[in-house]
Parts: structure tokens; sequence; C-alpha cells
């Protein structure tokens, strides 16, 4: 059918009702943000609310502390393509500092494999 | 162990903090939620993925074409091994239509756990397949359920026809000791694929 060469964008508002919080976007902005990277909210700056939506609050509520983006989604209870979105719009404003996981190829030193088995040993 | 949302990485800042993720994966029921549940709290996520491709348009009252989505959920838990360094096990979502998840998780992984049921052994041939093609360290523990019938894990490893190296074990997917012993003998093969890597590219 013709109907399949239309195309929405932004413009046409969210399409999915999930990310109508994001604008019908659903990628992030800027560079990935992996499920085990970890946010902290940047201390002692104004938030200026214009723009943000409820949830973006809530988010740098939950991230004073160091905390992954998955514990994040849980505990928004929101779809992790949303929240990644949402923690995106964030690190644009400078709002969150984003802590990227280490590849285990790039750890600095594997033996810190061994600690973790020992660890889990004591478990 | 300690888990929570409240939790805290530590305020040194002279130490950057290592998380580690590792795969549960396997066929439907093979005792994915089950064993991230015998070693920690279970917490859930879930990803509502618009879809795209053939059948992934529907029409509404009005005529105008909305996009269908999926909900997949997925369980994940985390081990604290000390301040600073912590394990995340997330369970992979089964059915193979979800496998536009797979790539995600798998990024940066140190490595997977494919949960084998002997009586649907073949459940597992995609996650040995996935993991094989990226090559991410896995291991393929045999959750030996009530009234399955015990298995040698050489057979198992000949049915799966597995590299001499992958591990294979046996698991009791609900106890605590026995999904530990695992995930050590999983971090023990990734070291070892680390070592052999780093070997090979000094030699290089």
């Amino acid at each position: 059918m013709a109907r399949e060469d239309q195309w929405l964008d932004e413009e046409a508002g969210p399409v999915v009702r999930p990310y109508a919080l994001t604008r019908g976007r659903t990628r992030p902005a800027g560079e990935a943000l992996d499920l085990i990277a970890l946010v902290t909210a940047v201390r002692g700056v104004e938030v200026d609310t214009v723009g943000l939506d409820p949830e973006h609050l809530a988010l740098l509520q939950m991230c004073r502390l160091p905390t992954s983006v998955a514990d994040l989604a849980a505990d928004l209870d929101l779809p992790l393509g949303v929240v990644q979105i949402l923690l995106a719009d964030l690190r644009a404003r400078s709002l969150i500092s984003v802590h990227h996981p280490t590849l285990p190829a790039r750890l600095p030193d594997p033996q810190i494999l061994r600690e973790v088995a020992d660890g889990l040993r004591r478990l | 162990m300690a888990f929570g949302g409240s939790e805290t990485y530590g305020r040194d800042p002279g130490e950057a903090p290592v998380t580690i993720k590792i795969l549960i994966a396997g066929g439907f029921g093979a005792g994915k939620t089950t064993s991230v549940g015998a070693v920690t709290e279970i917490r859930a996520l879930r990803t509502e993925e618009p879809l795209s491709g053939p059948g992934a348009y529907v029409d509404n009252l009005d005529g105008v074409k909305q996009k269908a989505t999926t909900t997949v959920a997925m369980d994940f838990g985390r081990i604290t091994i000390r301040e600073n360094l912590v394990i995340y096990l997330f369970g992979t979502p089964g059915q193979e239509r979800f496998w536009f998840m797979w790539d995600e998780l798998a990024s940066g992984a140190l490595g997977a756990v494919v949960l084998a049921d002997t009586r649907r052994l073949a459940d597992c041939f995609p996650s040995v397949d996935f993991f094989e093609r990226r090559r991410l360290p896995f291991v393929v523990a045999v959750n030996c359920f009530d009234g399955a019938r015990r298995h040698h894990p050489e057979d198992v490893r000949s049915a799966l026809d597995l590299d001499p190296e992958v591990p294979v074990v046996l698991c009791d997917a609900r106890q605590r000791s026995s999904v530990r012993d695992v995930l050590i003998a999983l971090i023990e093969h990734a070291l070892r694929a680390l070592q052999r890597a780093r070997a090979a590219g000094t030699n290089a």
C-alpha cells in the first residue's frame, strides 16, 4: 500500500505511548548508555526545570549516589529505552556524570577477576 | 552481600568502580530466573521496543498508521563483591523474537552462562551459537531438574559440539552454592580467555 511510504517524524507527536515522555524519540542523543554504566547527579548545580519532566527530576533524585542505568530503569519502572533517552537529556544539560563500564579486554589487571571469584566463594 | 536501590559504591575518588556484566541464557524454562534468584534479589527491567519490518504496522480506527511495540521483561540482579566491585547478572529474554535485546546485553559483557535442560537440549543451541559467534566466553550449566535423567557433562559437550575449552558443569539452579560455583567457573574461564588473548597480543 502507498501508506507504507509515509514517514512520521518528531513533529507528528508521539506514536508509541511510553515514548510520549521522550516526545517520540526512540534513540538517545550521543554515546550509548550501557545497562551497567554508573550515573551520578552532578552536585551543586542549579537545575533549570524548564523543559524537564517529573521523570527527569525523579532520575536526578535517584542517582545522587552512583547508580546503574539498569537499576534506575527498574526503580523508575519505565522501559529501559525511555530511561536511556531521559538520561541522555540530563547528560546533555551536564546534570549527570556517567561512568562507562570498563570492557573486560581493557581491564587494567585481569587478576581483578581472581578477586571476583574469591568474593563469590565467600557468598 | 548487599543489594537494593540505595546502595552506595563508595566515595573513594582514587578508585574507579568496576562493574561486570554476566548474561544468563538458555531456553524457555531452563531455570534462568531461578538461578538469578538463587544468588541475589531479582529486579525487573522492561524494554518496550518499537517493532519494525513486515507485520509491524497496524491500522487503528482512524486509519493512521501506528507503530506496534513489544514489551520484553528481563530479570537482573547484582552481587556486590566489595565497594567498587559489583557483578550484574542479566537473564536474557528466552524467545528468539527478542533477540534485538541480545546485542545490547552482550556488549561489554564478561561472559555468559548457558543453562541447559537435558530434556530439551536443542533449546540452548541458539544461545551457544550466539556466544560462539561473538567469541564471548561462556560455560554450559546443565540444570539437573528433579526427574531429569542425569547426563555426563561430556555427553552434553559432544551433543552441543562444544570446543574443548568450554566448561560444562552440572548445577541445581535453585541452590545458591551451586549457582555460585557456576559463576566461579565462568569467571575463571573468562580470566583464562583474557590471559590467552593478551599473550597472543604481545606475541603479535
